[in-house]
């Protein structure tokens, strides 16, 4: 049915209709143009813009110059890229583990365990943000929870210290995504045909290399889309961190799009320097994605 | 055999073990509501009684009938705006394909990637000038033309019989009326799992309502829970019954709907 229906759609069409295609899409290109494309490159103008609030002047690269003197960016720059090459390894070979394993037909309370997997998907980034700040309070119930189970001897100070306010961070997001994700690797793991695992298994090929040679070759595409998700959600991490730690302490969770909200609507607004923070974001985004795909394709092609 | 019986024990382990820790804080939310804020930082993890004083606590401070109702609104209006404005373009991108169509469509999956922090500050700007801020069509414009949701109803149409169209032009019908009459009934679960990414998304927005709602009146149940949080100092108590109830739609839709549900995130992937 579906290679009927595009050759069908593929024939060239008429300029009436072609007229008409347009009709449909324009609502949402004219608002794609004024509310998406417009600020995208007016923010790219504004970086190169000195001044505060709305006198803003031409200032060529001096944003850029100011970035690479500016202690709190470069603080920002380590915790988001810290955050991110910890986080987004750790909650994908997650979610791959939990969908291996929920993938099994045979498994009892099947449904049970994903649906339970997939729960904190619902939630808001503020309502998790709520319960990881209780939980994690110095006296608070992961604290006797570990201790009870005698983990750890005194409390950790989790909110107060720069390093265990990251690890909050990071437990964090996997909490909250990687259900979301393992609903991607299921997806696909439900693609594969059961019989080459079957010809497999009477071919005597242990688990171990049924996973490497079947399962992780058809999952590429997959880990690559949440990889890069991942990657972008991080990057532009900031309720949790607004929520949970206000960037603290000591600037510790501090993250650029926590930064950019700073600088634009909590001090003296620095718009065009905002502006400058952003466009690194944006740099961030397409080198890890361009770089992700090439990381993929080379491993296709071996 | 036995090694069978023991490989499996360790997946109940592996699979109990996630499952707790990904119900334990919704049982934590529950729970948090009916304890003092003291009790919830001392990690009390039994059934108090300060369910009702909480609950008045959060009545006397703020206005829950108005946050719910601004929730409400934004997320009832930007869904049907973003159902109808995305659906025509997805439809429109795959049955009117042209060689610009297709590098206009390529254009929008490029943008895909685009922060929401490196546009923000010119959105800000833009809302001023219109003098939208602290209006809710300054959160529900800039929504509404969704890429996702657009790309999602694109991938959704390629599954949409060409015979039915075809037979709707040779009785006449215009464009409009093929979409209307025609698309719209026949994809109404592609709508319906759609209906609930958006809402979903709508209702739990924080940073860009953050910045363009900055009045008590204009603000949602949300932003109100992230008020009380970050006040200097929170009561956990009040707190946990704010975030309860803004919860609870939520996980209302997710129970009665969850194929649709998981259904519309794939629907993008596929």
């Amino acid at each position: 049915m579906g290679t009927h229906n595009h050759t069908m759609a593929q024939a060239p069409i008429s300029r009436r209709e072609t007229l008409t295609g347009w009709l449909f899409t324009s609502p949402a290109l004219i608002l794609l143009g004024l509310f998406l494309l417009y600020p995208i490159i007016y923010s790219l103008t504004m970086s190169f813009q000195v001044g505060k609030g709305m006198n803003l002047s031409f200032g060529g690269f001096a944003n850029v110059y100011r970035l690479t003197q500016d202690p709190v960016f470069l603080h920002a720059l380590t915790n988001t890229f810290t955050l991110l090459v910890i986080q987004v390894p750790i909650m994908i070979s997650l979610a791959l583990l939990l969908a291996v394993t929920l993938n099994d037909t045979k498994l009892w309370g099947r449904s049970y365990f994903r649906t339970a997997l997939f729960l904190p998907c619902v939630t808001s980034l503020v309502a998790y943000s709520v319960l990881f700040k209780s939980m994690f309070a110095i006296d608070g119930v992961v604290n006797s929870f570990l201790q009870t189970l005698h983990v750890i001897s005194s409390p950790i100070p989790w909110l107060a210290d720069p390093f265990w306010a990251k690890i909050v961070i990071i437990l964090a997001i996997t909490w909250r995504w990687t259900g979301y994700n393992m609903i991607f690797f299921l997806a696909a793991l439900q693609n594969i045909d059961p019989s080459i695992y079957e010809a497999a298994r009477i071919d005597g090929i242990p688990a171990w290399a049924r996973f490497a040679k079947i399962t992780l070759p058809a999952l590429k595409p997959v880990v690559l889309f949440t990889t890069v998700t991942s990657t972008i959600g991080t990057l532009q991490l900031f309720d949790e961190v607004n929520n949970i730690t206000v960037g603290g302490p000591a600037d510790a969770t501090l993250t650029l799009s926590l930064y950019i909200y700073n600088l634009s609507f909590k001090f003296m607004p620095s718009f065009g320097y905002a502006a400058t923070v952003s466009y690194v974001i944006v740099v961030l985004v397409v080198i890890l994605s361009f770089l992700q795909f090439l990381v993929a394709r080379d491993r296709r092609s071996t | 055999m036995k090694l069978q019986i023991l490989k499996r024990g360790w997946v109940y382990v592996v699979l109990s073990v996630a499952a707790f820790i990904s119900v334990f804080p919704f049982i934590w939310m529950l729970i948090g509501s009916t304890n003092t804020s003291a009790e919830i930082l001392k990690g009390k993890t039994s059934l108090g009684e300060a369910l009702t004083n909480n609950f008045t606590h959060l009545v006397e401070q703020v206005d829950l009938a108005m946050l719910f109702y601004n929730s409400a609104k934004i997320a009832v209006i930007a869904t049907a705006l973003t159902l109808v404005i995305s659906s025509l373009a997805g439809y429109g991108f795959e049955i009117f394909k042209t060689k610009m169509s297709e590098r206009v469509f390529a254009l929008l999956l490029a943008m895909l990637s685009i922060p929401f922090a490196a546009i923000m500050i010119p959105l800000f700007i833009s809302m001023a000038q219109l003098h939208l801020i602290n209006t809710h069509a300054a959160v529900i414009i800039p929504t509404v033309a969704s890429i996702f949701i657009i790309f999602y109803f694109r991938q959704a149409t390629k599954s949409f019989p060409s015979e039915l169209r075809d037979a709707a032009r040779v009785d006449g019908l215009k464009e409009w009326q093929i979409f209307w009459h025609i698309y719209v009934p026949v994809m109404r679960s592609t709508y319906a799992a759609a209906t609930i990414i958006i809402f979903m998304a709508n209702w739990n927005n924080y940073l860009w309502p953050l910045i363009v709602l900055q009045t008590n009146e204009t603000k949602t149940l949300t932003l109100q829970v992230a008020s009380l949080l970050t006040a200097y100092t929170p009561d956990f108590g009040v707190v946990m019954v704010a975030t309860t109830l803004a919860t609870l739609p939520t996980l209302i839709i997710f129970f009665t709907l969850q194929k649709q549900f998981v259904q519309g995130l794939l629907g993008s992937v596929k």
